[in-house]
């Protein structure tokens, strides 16, 4: 496996020995002309790397540990890594891609073949994600969003960097409607970085967090545990060990998500890009967010740092597509202060609403650890409902995509008059909640809210369609910070 | 009072027993209530009390078969006796529970948008806009089918919307799935 290592300079926009050999242009892409093209040839052995990783440790301790095994028993695993790398060459082999006719087809499979296409009409937007591996290697794989689907992802890994970067602009461009034989734009459009996240700010926050702290009480009771009693510290090591390395490994993960994070606002969307050794660059598109959800934990209180998460809209999804899926509800700043929340909520929801309104006080005795959380407002164009019981969450939902009103009238609830109201949205995680309200009130506001969700709606695909009509006047508003809806899709 | 119509459809659900089966009343207007605007409530069909009652006769049967079968086989008389009366005791309960479930059941179509409503000890009401309406999915289980019962659901974008309709007439439950599949089209919009 280490004869493919190394061929193409790391980092390099290198064009891989299977495209053709008349490449000298960087920007020019043979698959977008309409011929078939493979992937880049490193991706069998990034693509298996993740896996082959563990393989190889398992293979090299017994060598390193001094006694050099039975042969057979090293044998098993040299056997599955060649398989593995095997069958990633046969799957290299069989997937292709082209661009033709506004359609970008991906063949794979060599059984089974699936042929997916893409109308490049209905992009939303696409995503650069580069795992460690890949970087070494200089590859980057790209995620495809589509409005229909059923928020299936199309995923092209990998490409070489300079090939992703290039294809991804072309394809944008050519899903905004230019004609094809437009020359390609790179990336880097104007645009305007809003936050920045510091690492020592987010490692600080990690620690703050909960599952930060649950690491640091664990680590500090081994410690004293170690030094009163040995004999109980190794048992509870013994037994403890796979959880608190679990934890640790998902703390890492969201420092390594969440590193150097920048969110910059341009002309597609908002662009975040971050990482520490997985590289990823993704875009949420405008007029695309189904609710942001604001997180103030106890332990950030003292700094004033909050959180903010974005949901966009996902079907729920099987299988393999799950991973990718799961980050439906994205980080928009993992931390930061409350000047750079506001800041970042003016640019994505401008227009919230102010006024709150504080539930009956006989709530206390319904929800006594919340109550001092629970609040709601709303205006024309959004709600916003607070809630939690130590750290304080709050939700702004747009009026305009809301799907469904719920009243829910529990048994203490109905012994103390109240309800609470459900604003459901088509985000996976995020939807607002009017918790214990009056039950007049919540009487009222069912009747009342759907009726506001509607104008909210048709104001909102009035705006879309002036927008539509003259671009120019977006683009206007766009630089007056309105929040310009997309141009009208199929 | 959001949830104050469901006296009017209890009384018209029992008396109605036609074929036709959901219970249509005219309710009436409370307090401040979404009932003032003299939408009609409809009840799912008189049938699916029957059906729940057996359901948990059924239940009841087994556990009764199981309890005296165990007893009898340690032989101890009274434990059956006792058992036996415990079984039916709960049995009922549950038939009393399960029947007051069936009467919160309604479903109201208004102009822009469907109301559903259920539940006894947590009362739920949700307002669905026909505009926001994915697909509507009809299902009828072999213990429905044998009733000419059928359920009706409506999906959203959002996991969390709560439209189901259980225990409707066969005939009824075809007419609401085409009357919210052709109000989906004409009220639809994106996400």
């Amino acid at each position: 496996m280490s004869e493919p290592v190394g061929r193409p300079p790391a980092g390099a926009p290198s064009v891989g020995p299977s495209a053709p050999p008349s490449a000298p242009d960087p920007h020019a892409i043979a698959g977008l002309g309409g011929e078939w093209q493979r992937l880049h040839p490193l991706s069998p052995l990034v693509r298996t790397g993740r896996g082959l990783i563990p393989i190889v440790l398992v293979l090299l301790i017994p060598t390193s540990g001094g006694r050099h095994g039975s042969l057979a028993g090293s044998l098993v695993p040299l056997a599955i890594l060649v398989v593995v790398f095997v069958l990633g060459v046969i799957s290299w082999l069989v997937t292709r891609w082209r661009v033709e006719g506004g359609v970008l087809r991906v063949d794979s499979g060599l059984i089974r073949r699936t042929s997916e296409r893409f109308p490049l009409s209905q992009i939303q937007a696409i995503d650069t994600v580069r795992p460690g591996l890949a970087r070494v290697f200089g590859v980057t794989e790209l995620r495809i969003r589509v409005a229909s689907g059923g928020g299936k992802a199309g995923r092209l890994a990998y490409l070489s960097n300079g090939e992703a970067e290039t294809l991804r602009a072309r394809l944008l461009a050519l899903s905004r409607g230019a004609a094809e034989a437009t020359p390609a734009t790179r990336a880097d459009e104007p645009q305007q970085i809003l936050v920045r996240v510091a690492p020592g700010r987010l490692f600080a926050s990690i620690l703050l967090s909960g599952g930060g702290l649950v690491v640091e009480l664990a680590i500090v009771t081994l410690l004293v545990l170690a030094v009163l009693a040995p004999g109980v510290a190794a048992a509870a090591i013994s037994v403890g060990a796979l959880g608190l390395l679990a934890l640790a490994f998902s703390l890492f993960r969201r420092f390594n998500g969440d590193y150097r994070l920048t969110v910059a606002d341009t002309a597609e969307g908002l662009r975040l890009r971050s990482g520490l050794v997985e590289t990823s660059a993704e875009t949420i598109p405008r007029g695309r967010i189904q609710a942001v959800r604001m997180v103030e934990p106890l332990a950030w209180r003292p700094f004033g740092w909050c959180r903010l998460e974005v949901d966009v809209a996902s079907q729920k999804s099987k299988g393999r597509q799950d991973r990718n899926q799961s980050k439906s509800a994205r980080a928009l700043l993992p931390v930061g202060s409350r000047e750079q929340a506001a800041c970042l909520l003016a640019r994505v929801l401008p227009g919230l609403p102010e006024q709150r309104l504080a539930p009956p006080a006989r709530a206390r005795w319904k929800s006594p650890l919340r109550f001092r959380h629970l609040s709601w407002g709303a205006n024309e164009r959004y709600a916003v409902t607070t809630s939690g019981r130590l750290q304080r969450v709050t939700d702004w939902v747009p009026l305009a995509k809301v799907q469904s009103v719920r009243l829910l009238e529990g048994p203490i609830q109905r012994s103390l008059a109240l309800s609470s109201m459900h604003l459901d949205t088509a985000g996976r995680r995020v939807h607002a909640v009017l918790r214990d309200r009056d039950r007049g009130e919540g009487a009222r506001l069912l009747e009342e809210l759907p009726e506001r969700c509607r104008r909210a709606r048709q104001r909102e695909a009035e705006r879309e369609s002036e927008r539509a009509a003259s671009p120019v006047q977006a683009r206007a508003a766009d630089a007056a910070g309105l929040p310009p809806a997309r141009p009208a899709e199929s | 009072m959001g949830f104050g119509g469901r006296a009017g459809v209890r009384s018209s659900a029992v008396k109605d027993s036609t074929d036709r089966g959901a219970g249509i009343v005219a309710s009436v207007a409370g307090e401040g209530d979404l009932n003032q605007a003299r939408q009609i409530w409809r009840a799912p069909s008189p049938r699916l009390r029957v059906l729940r009652r057996y359901e948990v006769a059924t239940t009841a049967l087994l556990a009764l078969i199981l309890a005296i079968g165990v007893s009898v086989a340690v032989g101890a008389t009274l434990a059956a006796v006792v058992a036996a009366l415990c079984v039916i005791v709960l049995g009922s309960i549950a038939d009393v529970v399960a029947g007051r479930r069936v009467r919160a059941w309604g479903y109201a179509e208004r102009e822009e948008d469907l109301i559903v409503r259920r539940g006894v000890m947590f009362r739920r009401m949700s307002v669905i806009p026909y505009g926001r309406m994915q697909y509507v999915e009809l299902t009828a289980g072999p213990f429905e089918r044998a009733f000419g019962l059928a359920t009706v659901q409506m999906h959203t974008a959002a996991a969390a919307s709560d439209a189901r309709i259980p225990g409707l007439p066969a005939v009824e439950a075809a007419r609401l799935r085409d009357q919210l599949t052709s109000l989906g089209e004409a009220h639809a919009m994106g996400l």
